[in-house]
């Protein structure tokens, strides 16, 4: 009883957090300082998650909420300004809108099953299947894999489709050309003494005048990617897989342009490469549903692989993780890529 | 604990209605992404509350002793489907902010009354 006390008051500690970081964000100015504050929220919110059993989904988002989220949102902030216009009118009407829908889905709550008993409905329905069939069906202790690798094998395929349009469509968006306007060219004349310090760092030679950066992350981005690589190929029998060690990756990326400058890591990883790695991805998740049909099974069946159904499983989820992660990775450094790219270089690296 | 049966549920509601409101009440377009992320997070967090069984552990299977109760696991399926949604969501987000990016670049500004007032006037 006292365990489940302490676990009480964790999750309410948690919760509360989440609430006045939600708040602080809605109400500070500074769009810098909103941005570091989700990074936070998204942070509490992994914690909560790991409370709620679902530590996969907590490492996705202490990953993507609490890192790349908050490497893209600054870097638009160097794009766009960081300040928000003050003084606006209130207005009634949204938070009127907002009360309303709130009203609603707290009646609604009344009608919910309670919170974590075991005959809710969605307990009731294909869980049992994949709690107590899959660890012998598929041969994979950790069954958030073999759902998603597996069971649900194709719905997976059309999320890194999505992923890997997204990081198209920001490629298409932010690609073209720049055209600037008279008064623009005149404003950033104008500009230029005070923005070219924070540009410097994103796009230019990183910050060669900090010592400690550049010994701590020549440390660290060797373990990030061992780390990663750990993720990618251990998500079988722990947290982890593809979009997990994809994100890890990329992240390990972004530090390396963070800290080195973008022209050196563009020289390890060139844009080009990423785009081929994007699609790449897609085609070995794809690839492996087209072999599991030439064989006789059907898309993204991998009993049919090897002769033993276990075994054939295994290599399958192995395979389509490494799509996934290969997707993911280079998605989102090829986003990253396009907006520090935007950004116009202020050193530029001599051949 | 009849109060904590519905208490998750409770702190989804209240932040997504946060993300509700800075979506709709701020001009500012990067404030507005801020703003859909907060509600998307919220969104996360109801999907895992349906998936927790009390008393019960992450969906990875834990060998135990003979003679000790079989463990229960949490329901692995809305743990698949946020993982993917998260995932998927930052790629969204990246592409909204990509047109921030461009709309800044062809108006100025990125202030919605200011873009409206413009549009007006052309």
């Amino acid at each position: 009883m006292e365990t489940e006390t302490l676990a009480l008051f964790v999750d309410l500690f948690l919760m509360v957090l989440l609430v006045a970081g939600a708040l602080t964000v809605l109400t500070v100015r500074n769009l810098f300082v909103a941005t570091m504050l989700l990074g936070i929220v998204s942070f509490t919110m992994a914690l909560t998650f790991v409370s709620l059993d679902a530590v996969d989904v907590a490492f996705t988002e202490a990953a993507v909420g609490a890192g790349i989220s908050t490497v893209l949102y600054i870097g638009t902030l160097a794009l766009v300004g960081a300040q928000e216009k003050t003084g606006v009118k209130f207005s009634a009407w949204p938070l009127a809108i907002c009360l309303a829908v709130g009203a609603v889905l707290i009646y609604a709550t009344y009608e919910m099953p309670p919170y974590g008993s075991p005959d809710n409905p969605a307990q009731t329905h294909v869980a049992p299947r994949y709690v107590q069939v899959s660890p012998t069906e598929i041969g994979v202790p950790n069954m958030v894999t073999s759902v998603l690798a597996s069971y649900r094998g194709f719905d997976t395929f059309g999320e890194v489709t999505v992923i890997f349009t997204a990081g198209i469509g920001v490629l298409l968006i932010l690609s073209q050309r720049r055209r600037k306007r008279d008064d623009e060219a005149e404003e950033e004349a104008q500009k230029k003494g005070t923005q070219s310090k924070l540009r410097v760092s994103l796009t230019g030679l990183g910050s060669q005048h900090d010592l400690v950066p550049h010994i701590v992350a020549k440390l660290l981005i060797p373990f990030i990617f061992v780390f990663g690589l750990y993720v990618q190929f251990h998500g079988d029998f722990g947290p982890g897989g593809g979009f997990q060690a994809g994100v890890i990756f990329a992240a390990g990326f972004i530090l390396h342009a963070l800290i080195y400058g973008l022209q050196f890591t563009q020289r390890v990883l060139s844009p080009q490469v990423a785009l081929i790695l994007i699609v790449a991805g897609v085609l070995i998740y794809g690839g492996v549903g087209i072999v599991s049909m030439l064989m006789g099974g059907n898309f993204l069946d991998y009993n049919v692989l090897l002769p033993d159904s276990v075994a054939g499983q295994h290599i399958g989820i192995l395979i389509i993780e490494l799509g996934v992660g290969i997707t993911v990775a280079a998605a989102m450094l090829v986003i990253y890529y396009a907006f520090v790219g935007r950004a116009e270089p202020v050193n530029k690296l001599p051949d | 604990m009849a109060f904590f049966d519905q208490f998750n549920y409770w702190i989804f509601i209240i932040l997504l209605m946060i993300g509700l409101y800075t979506m709709m009440s701020r001009g500012n377009l990067v404030k507005k992404m801020i703003g859909l992320s907060l509600f998307q997070i919220s969104v996360f967090l109801f999907y895992i509350t349906v998936g927790k069984i009390t008393g019960g552990t992450a969906p990875i299977v834990v060998e135990t002793l003979p003679g000790d109760p079989a463990p229960i696991y949490s329901n692995p399926l809305p743990h698949v489907l946020i993982l993917t949604a998260i995932v998927v969501g930052i790629a969204t987000t990246a592409l909204g902010l990509s047109l921030v990016v461009r709309i800044k670049e062809s108006f100025g500004t990125i202030n919605e009354d200011e873009i409206l007032e413009m549009e007006d006037e052309a």
